[in-house]
């Protein structure tokens, strides 16, 4: 009978032996994203720098240098124009203005106003127009969220778990973070409040691979008792290969269709995705399970002495 | 874990095809449901604004302005509580949140503070009292301060927003949207939901004015191109660009436009050009009546928002309750003023801080490029299983099916937003429901290549499985949580949709599909597992 495997059944690969190079080319990609965030920085949407944002659908291809021209007769800052999709869909883009948060809506009224003008039959298909205060809160909020997101993590996994575990879940989940914020850097994609989801789901996303892996080692655990805990760790990746891999094929499987389908809203966080799941499907191999060892060894077993050992070990399930 | 009683197996069915019904009526469109009874017709996912088309708009209320509005009150009760009392003052200075009154003989203080005390309001308390007055009144140095305090203020504000939400109901409703959502948001805020806008500018003109109307006197002795008014008066701009440029208009509101009982647009028979006739009711009438009949000849101010719309003479003392506004409008101007009118004014002037407008077309768009996505993904995730699983892979296949039809049901049931983002999630659901069939299918593996038996393997597999499922999946509900109560709008769609999509894969991947292999595994009762 014929089955898809990833991988071989039985694999021993040292996946410890790469553990310094492993993180090593971790924090260096992390240390670069870091700089990267700073300079050039991110592209942040409006919905985090305020401003105002009108997609356009124009009868004919839009002339863009005449269209820009017109607008910027508006005297409302710099105007960004950018194609997607086709040639008649426009995005128009504008600095927040300057005043208060009901200066935004004068403008976007304004350009409205202007587009009907200059190109009739023009549709509008899109407005959106933030001011500074609720800018400035949703990107509060959102910083809020991914902290509070990565404080959850540590406290359900040190509950279910050791420390050991759970410091090493979060240090990897860091190092995968950093990572998104870079990858939104060097791509230039909007960073905005789908940004945020998207850093969610791949967080949720990581710990639950990490999850596994770090399953797979307590269990293992108890059934080795004499085995150093490096083997230990390797063999628990190996074990775990073919489900980390499989998982991360079908998430990936049903995350590239957004990339591909989704239209313009979508594309975006398909993408990042999909860049996530490769971050964090390695990320568990090559740094998770590191750290573990790094802060386990020794202390692991501690706890576990009284417990019953032998081949059959005490489930985990409730 | 193996075992099945009956009873078990028809609620698991029972579950399937109940949900299954709850999700039918979104393939439908509402007129072909019409003979159905409603609380089925109406089990249906309702479409965010981003997907039907719509205008979403974040209001302010300018908490400012309410509270500078209630200074310029006390200032005005202040100068008439003084004059009762016969305490004479030089002046009377507003601050941020109250008032000084520099007294001409310091020991006047005390009937000052008696005087200033009684233009307190009581706030909080209920039925049987227990309010504190809302104003710190002490002198010092010759002078009084009354100052408002801060649950006062806090209960101003409150009240502020919560009429402000009821009028902003009434106007919207007076144009005919389908289903708005008002809500009330943080302290000072509203949100709008306007489904089907596609140019809020109408509804934008509406929320935007105060809509306050007033009926005062003129100031006759007093000259309009001065740059100060004398006490007691103002200046004010007028509204119409034909007549002058300004009035004095006295500060006493003889009536007040929530006295006005209706208000509609019309054309005046002689001239033909827009009105809008109002309507007192029998205060506002009593009260209309008295003023006209002691001012015959005097020019009367109709003052919207503090400028003059008119300020017609008095032919005659008007009894009837009846009036009617000129002055320069259009069918729309007209219209738009008599709704303004009939809602009642808002409080303190609002502002509109954020708006989000998707056009019908591009909702409809997104609808199809989410219905393609979600095709899409399930196909290819369902390729991946059965090649890599076999039968148990068609089983998680059904199961991912059902996951499906199970999230639209919940989210139907609980009329629930769907939102892009939402769909996205529905998507993303997909992956992470299959998550537990691969453990589990793995686990079986395992555990047969440990050499266990048909059945031994199975119950082994899930039940390993089992708490590194819950594990991983409550690490994912817990960031969607999160996300749920600190993001806004479209984003708390996926949110809903990932959570709900985790919490049905609990059942689905696990128990569904549990079911399916076993009733497989006693109707062919194989040697060895296809797995």
């Amino acid at each position: 009978m014929f089955r898809l495997r990833l991988v071989p059944d039985k694999t021993t690969i040292p996946f410890m032996n790469g553990r310094f190079a492993g993180l090593f080319v971790s924090a260096f990609l992390s240390i670069a994203s870091m700089v990267l965030f700073f300079y050039p920085g991110l592209n942040y949407g409006i919905d985090f720098r305020g401003g105002i944002a009108i997609e356009a659908r124009t009868e004919a291809p839009a002339d863009f240098a005449q269209l820009r021209q017109q607008l910027g007769e508006l005297g409302l800052g710099q105007v960004a124009l950018q194609e997607f999709g086709s040639p008649q869909d426009v995005l128009i883009r504008l600095e927040r203005q300057p005043g208060d948060d009901a200066a935004q809506q004068v403008a976007a009224d304004r350009v409205r106003a202007r587009l009907a003008e200059i190109l009739p039959g023009t549709q509008v298909r899109r407005v959106e127009a933030v001011g500074a205060s609720v800018s400035g809160e949703l990107f509060t909020n959102g910083m809020l969220a991914m902290g509070l997101a990565v404080v959850a993590m540590l406290v359900y996994i040190w509950f279910r778990f050791e420390w050991q575990f759970g410091v090493g879940a979060v240090a990897t989940l860091l190092l995968d973070v950093t990572k998104i914020i870079g990858f939104y850097s060097i791509t230039g994609l909007q960073f905005n409040l789908t940004a945020i989801a998207a850093i969610l789901t791949i967080m949720g996303y990581s710990v639950n691979d990490k999850v596994v892996v770090y399953d797979r080692v307590r269990e293992n655990l108890r059934l080795y008792r004499k085995m150093p805990l490096r083997d230990l760790i390797d063999l628990s990746i190996n074990e775990t290969l073919n489900r980390t891999l499989g998982t991360s094929v079908c998430t990936f499987l049903s995350v590239v269709p957004l990339a591909l389908f989704g239209g313009e809203a979508l594309q975006e966080f398909g993408i990042v995705l999909i860049f996530g799941v490769i971050i964090a499907t390695t990320s568990s191999i090559f740094i998770a399970a590191p750290i573990l060892l790094f802060l386990g060894e020794n202390r692991l077993r501690r706890g576990t002495t009284e417990e019953t050992g032998g081949t059959a070990p005490a489930s985990s399930s409730p | 874990m193996l075992y099945f009683p009956r009873w078990k197996t028809i609620l698991i069915i029972a579950i399937c095809v109940i949900g299954t019904l709850f999700a039918l009526p979104n393939l439908f469109s509402r007129e072909s449901l019409a003979n159905l009874p409603g609380w089925y017709a109406n089990s249906r996912i309702s479409l965010g604004l981003d997907l039907r088309g719509g205008s979403h708009l974040l209001l302010e209320v300018d908490m400012d302005a309410v509270i500078r509005d209630r200074v310029e009150g006390l200032v005005d009760g202040a100068r008439t509580q003084l004059r009762t009392a016969n305490v004479g003052y030089t002046t009377i200075t507003p601050s941020a949140r109250g008032i000084t009154v520099q007294l001409r003989d310091p020991a006047q203080a005390q009937a000052a503070t008696q005087a200033l005390r009684e233009l307190a309001n009581t706030v909080g308390g209920g039925a049987f009292g227990g309010g504190q007055p809302d104003l710190d009144v002490a002198a010092a140095n010759g002078a009084v301060t009354a100052t408002l305090s801060e649950p006062a203020l806090r209960e101003r504000a409150n009240q502020a927003v919560e009429q402000s939400i009821e009028i902003v109901r009434r106007r919207i409703d007076e144009t005919g949207v389908n289903e708005p959502t008002i809500a009330r948001q943080g302290a000072d805020r509203i949100l709008v939901q306007l489904p089907g806008v596609e140019d809020p500018d109408r509804v934008k003109r509406l929320l935007g004015t105060t809509a306050k109307m007033t009926f005062r006197l003129v100031d006759m002795n007093a000259d309009p191109t001065a740059t100060r008014a004398p006490p007691g008066s103002e200046i004010l701009p007028s509204a119409d660009p034909t007549g002058p440029q300004s009035y004095v208009i006295r500060k006493r509101v003889e009536v007040d436009g929530a006295n006005l009982q209706n208000a509609s647009a019309g054309t005046n028979p002689q001239t033909g050009e827009w009105v809008v006739n109002f309507e007192f009711d029998s205060t506002g009438a009593r009260r209309f009546s008295e003023v006209t009949q002691a001012n015959v000849g005097r020019p009367f101010a109709i003052v919207l928002d503090n400028k003059v719309i008119s300020a017609p003479v008095i032919r005659e003392p008007i009894t009837g309750g009846r009036g009617q506004i000129s002055g320069n409008y259009n069918a729309q101007t007209a219209s738009d003023l008599a709704v303004l009118l009939r809602a009642g004014a808002l409080p303190a002037p609002l502002k509109v801080i954020e708006e989000r407008t998707v056009g019908p077309d591009l909702g409809a768009d997104s609808i199809r490029a989410g219905l393609t996505s979600v095709i899409v993904g399930f196909v290819l995730v369902c390729v991946y299983m059965v090649a890599a699983y076999g039968l148990f892979g068609t089983f998680a296949c059904i199961a991912l099916f059902v996951n499906i039809v199970l999230t639209l049901a919940a989210l139907s049931m609980l009329q629930a937003t769907l939102t892009l983002p939402g769909i996205a999630g529905v998507l993303l659901s997909l992956g992470l429901a299959v998550d537990a069939n691969i453990l589990i299918n793995e686990r079986i593996r395992d555990e047969t290549k440990k050499g266990r038996g048909v059945f031994g393997a199975m119950e082994a597999g899930f039940s390993r499985a089992y708490s590194t499922i819950v594990d991983s999946n409550l690490t994912t509900v817990i960031k969607m949580i999160i996300l749920f109560a600190l993001g806004t709008g479209a984003i708390k769609g996926f949110a809903v949709t990932i959570t709900f999509g985790i919490l049905i894969s609990m059942f689905t991947a696990t128990v569904l599909v549990r079911l399916m292999m076993v009733t497989w595994l006693r109707q062919t009762r194989p040697a060895a597992l296809p797995v």
